[in-house]
């Protein structure tokens, strides 16, 4: 059971984030809420190479009796987990620049006011 | 109400802790830079240091302060030279060498010794990697931080 | 060194280098600067051409990277390392796409792109956007198809975004990156799950070894719904209106294209990575129902848009129809009898479709953006008579018009036939829904051509610029051509995309070996 409450916390992050996305009015909300599920998948990655008691897989400073590479954690999914931050980072900027300019145009960042493509 | 009447500055303890933290942060970074194929972090971590050291100086002093010195302009073009750096040293793999990335360094003296089994702490191995985590971490740095400024700029122009 | 060997990386790697020269050259000379962004378009098309006819006569092509030979990958215990780069027919077909829709949007932008201040930027994103569909296109491995999807997906809604004093268009901007994002994200989810169950990440390595157990149902459906998601197939077709109307002409036309990649990466995942070991019946039969609620629901909200470039908009989501309901058709038959016979055909329809789709609908959005160059406007109500004047826009828009309705001799008429005859066989309903789609398609653009072009001179307007003309030029001359000589085409452009499609084993074998 304890093995999975990381597993279980990520479909909470993405439940809880896709609720933002879709049923919350103000644009920041949703991008906070976009930013939630990539963390519950960033963190489903990171779950998936842990290994019980394992290390960091770098051999700079490694404790002494660490087997080499069992006793690492898998080096994988961690870089997996970093290039979807580093695109995570870009994303969330484009967004937030994005809602100040809709900010700039219409003057709320209600997305049921920033609606002038519907008509 | 205050920020606005300094121009956007903070005190004067923010301001002197800004600038004596300044230097220090910009070495760490360095170091984090330097290091990126030996320890936990790279061009990414270490540029994203950098950046927040401006973006420090940018919440003391206030944008229009930071902008005098600092031209988006030319944080544009370093972002662009750390991007070229990067394929362009791909690029020299793939004409000199064998592929597209291939790591021509290994064996030369520079940057080119494999130690065998754990390589503690020596900073001259990797091949290319150390070039490509210095190119990324000028992109990152100069990336992140125009975004921060011109994001405070066009906030600025607002009010 | 052996350049046909190195093309794939080249290909990836000199846009993404061009592209931050860009802003450099932007600095010194504006007028260096176009002709620098045009020889890389116009090199890039040749070695993609070069590259194209090097695979669909020899066979897949094998790219990894930083190995000492990038031919052969490297195998540890069955296990590919690096990141490999493989271009079978499909993918040259698709990448042949994206160079030629971009060197006419390119060659298209010099002039229309006026106003801004950032128009080194829009260079750099445009070539990125082209790395990003090429990268999609030739990638073998499934992480390194999430990051070209977002590289694709950022630049993309950055260019949408481009005319930012416009409202409007950071508001449509705003809706792609949020619909883009989530479905990246599912996609980066699915590879999750795939890679726990594996600790792979090359298709064609965990297409070998896959068992269809439940964990793979649940990454197959995300990612069937994500890639749908970027494609604008009907029920998420929502953000497609709405952002190709606002972008800028030459980045529409872009857009059609890169919608194209991710639906690449939807056949690539039915076909290549699950291919035949999932149920293709009922996976065939849920592309085919897409397919067909695209085609119809996108041709009739097309009818009633005064917008010229949403209703445009609108008939892309209903011709993206068509491939789903032609390679939903090819699945659907996968693995029986009956798929050699007219299985193949109904694949042939909807992949020819695609490459016929790029460049139409490319046609047309141009079309739109030279009138709104010269207008100022999208609105049909507001035009009239242009045919006195904008003589070649005017010959352009037929042109495109007609190929769209699936007249022929245009190019659209050969893969509507088709799509028709094997979906016949199949089940008559499915073609008379799609003759029916295509005569509503014909009308809306009746109506677009009179309200537009026909009618007394309302507007004292000068014929579009030179750079505008040529870019539209090179996507007509296309048409025409593929119009023309139907039959060569299918024959030796897109039967060798639609058997490396099919062909689950050849992709596999080519990392794998053996």
């Amino acid at each position: 059971m304890i093995w999975n409450i990381p597993f279980i916390t990520v479909i909470v992050l993405i439940a809880v984030g896709l609720y933002a996305v879709l049923f919350k009015r103000n644009l920041i909300k949703i991008a906070v809420g976009i930013t939630i599920i990539e963390s519950g998948v960033n963190l489903f990655l990171i779950t998936l190479g842990y290994r019980k008691g394992g290390v960091a897989p770098i051999y700079t400073n490694l404790p002494p009796n660490v087997e080499i590479p069992k006793g690492m954690v898998l080096p994988v999914p961690q870089a997996l987990t970093l290039t979807s931050i580093v695109i995570g980072v870009a994303v969330l900027a484009l967004i937030l620049s994005f809602t100040m300019k809709i900010y700039e145009h219409y003057k709320s960042l209600d997305s049921h006011i920033v609606r002038r493509l519907k008509e | 109400m205050s920020e606005e009447k300094n121009n956007g500055r903070m005190s004067i303890i923010v301001r002197t802790i800004a600038s004596s933290v300044f230097p220090f942060i910009v070495i760490f970074s360095f170091y984090i830079i330097m290091h990126g194929h030996l320890t936990p972090g790279g061009g990414f971590q270490g540029g994203s240091v950098a950046a927040s050291a401006i973006v420090m100086l940018i919440a003391a002093y206030g944008y229009r302060k930071v902008d005098e010195r600092v031209k988006e302009n030319s944080l544009a073009c370093i972002e662009s030279i750390g991007a070229i750096i990067f394929v362009a040293v791909a690029f020299v793999g793939l004409f000199m060498a064998a592929s597209f990335m291939y790591n021509f360094l290994v064996g030369s003296p520079f940057f080119g010794e494999i130690p065998h089994g754990g390589n503690t702490g020596i900073l001259n191995s990797g091949g290319i990697l150390p070039i490509l985590n210095i190119a990324v971490g000028l992109k990152v740095m100069a990336g992140l931080s125009a975004v921060v400024a011109v994001m405070a700029l066009s906030a600025g122009e607002k009010k | 060194m052996n350049l046909i060997q190195q093309m794939p990386a080249i290909l990836i790697g000199m846009p993404l280098i061009a592209a931050f020269l860009t802003p450099i050259i932007d600095r010194v000379n504006k007028k260096i600067r176009n002709g620098f962004v045009i020889v890389v378009l116009i090199l890039e098309e040749i070695f993609m051409i070069t590259l194209a006819w090097h695979v669909f006569t020899n066979g897949i092509a094998i790219y990894t990277m930083g190995a000492s030979n990038p031919s052969i990958v490297p195998l540890q215990a069955a296990v590919p390392i690096r990141i490999v780069l493989e271009i079978d027919g499909m993918s040259a077909f698709m990448g042949l796409i994206s160079a030629t829709v971009c060197l006419a949007a390119g060659i298209y932008s010099i002039s229309f792109i006026k106003e801004g201040n950032g128009k080194g930027k829009y260079y750099t994103l445009l070539l990125i956007m082209l790395v990003g569909m090429l990268g999609m296109e030739f990638t073998g491995d499934l992480f390194n198809l999430f990051v070209f999807l977002e590289i694709l997906s950022i630049t993309s809604c950055a260019l949408i975004a481009y005319r930012n004093w416009y409202g409007d268009a950071v508001e449509g901007a705003f809706k792609y990156m949020v619909v883009s994002n989530i479905a990246a994200l599912f996609v980066l989810f699915a590879i999750g799950l795939l890679y726990s169950r594996y600790d792979l990440l090359n298709i064609a390595a965990i297409s070998k070894i896959m068992e269809y157990g439940s964990l793979e149902k649940i990454a197959l459906v995300l990612l069937v719904s994500a890639f749908a998601m970027k494609c604008g197939a009907v029920p998420m077709h929502f953000w497609a209106p709405d952002s190709y109307t606002v972008a800028p002409a030459p980045i529409t036309a872009i857009l059609v294209s890169a919608s194209q990649a991710s639906l690449y990466a939807l056949f690539r995942t039915c076909f290549s990575l699950y291919g035949n070991l999932m149920d293709y019946h009922s996976i065939g039969i849920v592309l085919i129902l897409f397919g067909l609620l695209s085609m119809f629901i996108g041709v009739t909200m097309a009818l009633p848009q005064k917008d010229i470039k949403r209703l445009m908009a609108y008939h892309a989501v209903s011709q993206t129809g068509y491939m789903l309901l032609g390679v939903g058709v090819g699945l659907y038959l996968l693995g029986s009898s009956n798929f050699n016979t007219y299985g193949v055909k109904a694949m042939e329809g909807g992949i020819f479709h695609i490459i016929n789709h790029a460049m139409y609908k490319g046609l047309l959005f141009l079309t739109a953006g030279a009138i709104f160059y010269r207008l100022k406007t999208r609105n049909l109500n507001e035009m009239g008579g242009l045919a006195h004047t904008m003589k070649f826009t005017s010959i352009f828009f037929i042109i495109g018009a007609l190929a769209i309705a699936g007249i022929p001799p245009f190019n659209g008429f050969a893969s509507k036939l088709l799509i028709y005859e094997a979906c016949y066989k199949v089940n008559p309903i499915l073609s008379i829904i799609a003759m029916l789609v295509s005569i509503l398609t014909l009308a809306s653009f009746v109506k677009v051509f009179h309200s537009a072009f026909m009618g007394p001179k309302l507007h004292d307007v000068e014929e579009a610029p030179k750079s505008l003309l040529i870019g539209m030029g090179i996507l007509t001359f296309v048409i025409i051509l593929f119009g023309l000589f139907p039959g060569w085409v299918v024959n030796n452009i897109v039967h060798p995309a639609v058997t490396a499609l099919a062909n689950r084993i050849d992709y596999i074998n080519a990392v794998m070996g053996g």
